[in-house]
């Protein structure tokens, strides 16, 4: 019953904060909306004991807001995420294309006939859940792993604007490194 | 040991046992605050209550245009997050919640401090909070990833994300003993997380205080003692984690993890006084070239020294 309680009331959480986000006239404010829906979303799978998923998502979507507060204010031209602002570009396309997605995802969960459940659910929903992923996926995990680390590394070699030529000269010889921001370890 | 979970009725006895360790560590800094000044140590010591009585009288100040809910919610925000450290930490075989995932659920909550530093530093609409609030952010990315793999080293070792458990594993050894890079790592974390001494670049005085610039009555008194209810929770977290849990000679289970969470809160705050400020954009270098390898290689250590035991 308060388990049902609970769950309701952070799904209606979860959607209000969603809808906050495009109604507030701040970016700290839109982006902590997002953060409480995202927050609410993790609560609510903690009630469907998914202990590790709920409390991952929470942890992630702070950490990510936390972040795009950031972001959202230091590369916002003449910086009116200082001033209030509106949220929402193209407000009637929005609006169709919300209202619309809304409608077919949520009558898709209303209206596809679900299986009925087969077996019961693992003791330790966190063990099973680490078996899944790292059991029988672990030779495609590794094979991207390596992959997306080497994305990585290409995509912050292309986007620094210095390299270790203008750190360390044509010869690379010059010691101390030429930084317009000395570092911590002093190399 | 199996861990009981006690009614959520203990969580006031929890919340008030929390606040007395904050109020000793504010004693603590107190004191030896009085004695470096050179005065009476007592006399410094009662200083944080004759404090606390003043800020609760004191009228808030205003600033235009601030944004008072984000910033009440980031005042008020401290002190919950330590709270909800506290609610996975087992008091020898009490615990208010066994969590099967109890370590993540505490870094979940120190990742929370993130978000409540930048609101408590943006809602004043102050340009000198709103620069401690971004140091804040910059040193929490240097520190937040070792202090995750510093709290994950206890786990592999236990093989068990429950804390009751990690506890458990230290039959013998303390995990302190055998992993202090992981110990140490952890200790960093906590002192950086609470805005507190070489990690308090965010509340300097070169900016006016940064994010406590702005800060008056009630609400400057709950981000202070909010900073030191992070610290405490982070030393009592460690006791299940590092330092063998309520494993001790002579006094019951209990008592020890009191004994051992207070000792290494005395700890944390006395470090105020013995090391300068790490600036945040050159912590951020050590942060991964330094730390992030060293805790990496303690945790592949852990992890060898688990699968030849097994």
């Amino acid at each position: 019953m308060i388990e049902s309680v609970a769950f309701w009331a952070l799904g209606v959480l979860a959607v209000a904060a969603g809808i906050a986000v495009f109604r507030v006239d701040s970016m700290a404010r839109a982006t902590y909306a997002l953060a409480v829906s995202f927050v609410a979303v993790g609560a609510a799978l903690l009630l469907v004991d998914l202990h590790y998923v709920g409390i991952i998502t929470v942890l992630m979507m702070i950490m990510e807001m936390a972040i795009m507060a950031v972001y959202m204010i230091m590369f916002m031209g003449m910086n009116p995420a200082l001033m209030p602002m509106s949220m929402v570009h193209d407000h009637r396309q929005a609006v169709v294309a919300a209202v619309g997605g809304f409608v077919l995802l949520a009558g898709g969960a209303l209206l596809v006939p679900w299986p009925t459940r087969r077996g019961a659910p693992a003791a330790d929903t966190t063990a099973a859940l680490g078996e899944a992923i790292m059991g029988s996926k672990m030779l495609v995990m590794m094979t991207i792993s390596p992959v997306m680390v080497a994305t990585i590394v290409a995509g912050v070699v292309l986007a620094a604007p210095r390299g270790r030529y203008e750190r360390f000269g044509d010869d690379l010889r010059r010691r101390p490194a030429d930084d317009p921001q000395p570092g911590g370890v002093g190399r | 040991m199996t861990v009981t979970t006690v009614s959520g009725v203990w969580a006031l006895a929890a919340a008030l046992l929390l606040g007395v360790a904050a109020l000793a560590a504010a004693c603590l800094d107190g004191l030896l605050a009085g004695r470096s000044a050179g005065g009476a140590a007592l006399a410094g010591a009662r200083v944080p209550l004759g404090e606390a009585a003043r800020l609760m009288r004191q009228r808030r100040r205003r600033t235009v245009a601030a944004d008072a809910l984000l910033w009440r919610v980031g005042g008020g925000g401290l002190l919950v997050a330590a709270l909800l450290m506290v609610v996975v930490v087992p008091l020898g075989r009490w615990t208010l919640a066994d969590l099967p995932v109890g370590v993540v659920w505490f870094n979940a909550m120190d990742v929370l401090v993130w978000a409540v530093v930048w609101l408590v530093g943006w809602g004043p609409n102050s340009a000198h909070a709103l620069v401690g609030a971004y140091r804040f952010l910059a040193q929490a990315l240097a520190y937040e990833l070792p202090l995750m793999f510093a709290l994950t080293a206890p786990a592999v070792a236990a093989g068990s994300l429950r804390v009751g458990e990690v506890a458990a594993a230290q039959r013998g050894l303390w995990f302190a003993v055998w992993m202090p890079v992981a110990f140490a790592v952890y200790c960093l974390g906590v002192v950086a997380f609470s805005v507190w001494g070489p990690f308090s670049p965010a509340a300097a005085s070169d900016i006016a205080g940064g994010v406590l610039a702005e800060l008056s009555g009630v609400d400057r008194l709950l981000v202070l003692a909010g900073r030191y209810a992070l610290l405490a929770a982070g030393a009592a977290f460690a006791v299940p984690l590092f330092l063998g849990g309520g494993a001790g000679p002579l006094l019951p289970a209990p008592l020890w993890v009191l004994v051992k969470a207070l000792l290494l809160l005395a700890a944390l705050v006395a470090v105020r006084r013995r090391l300068p400020a790490a600036r945040p954009d050159r912590f951020v270098e050590a942060g991964w070239l330094v730390l992030l390898p060293a805790v990496l290689l303690q945790v592949l250590i852990v992890s060898v020294v688990v699968v030849a035991r097994s």
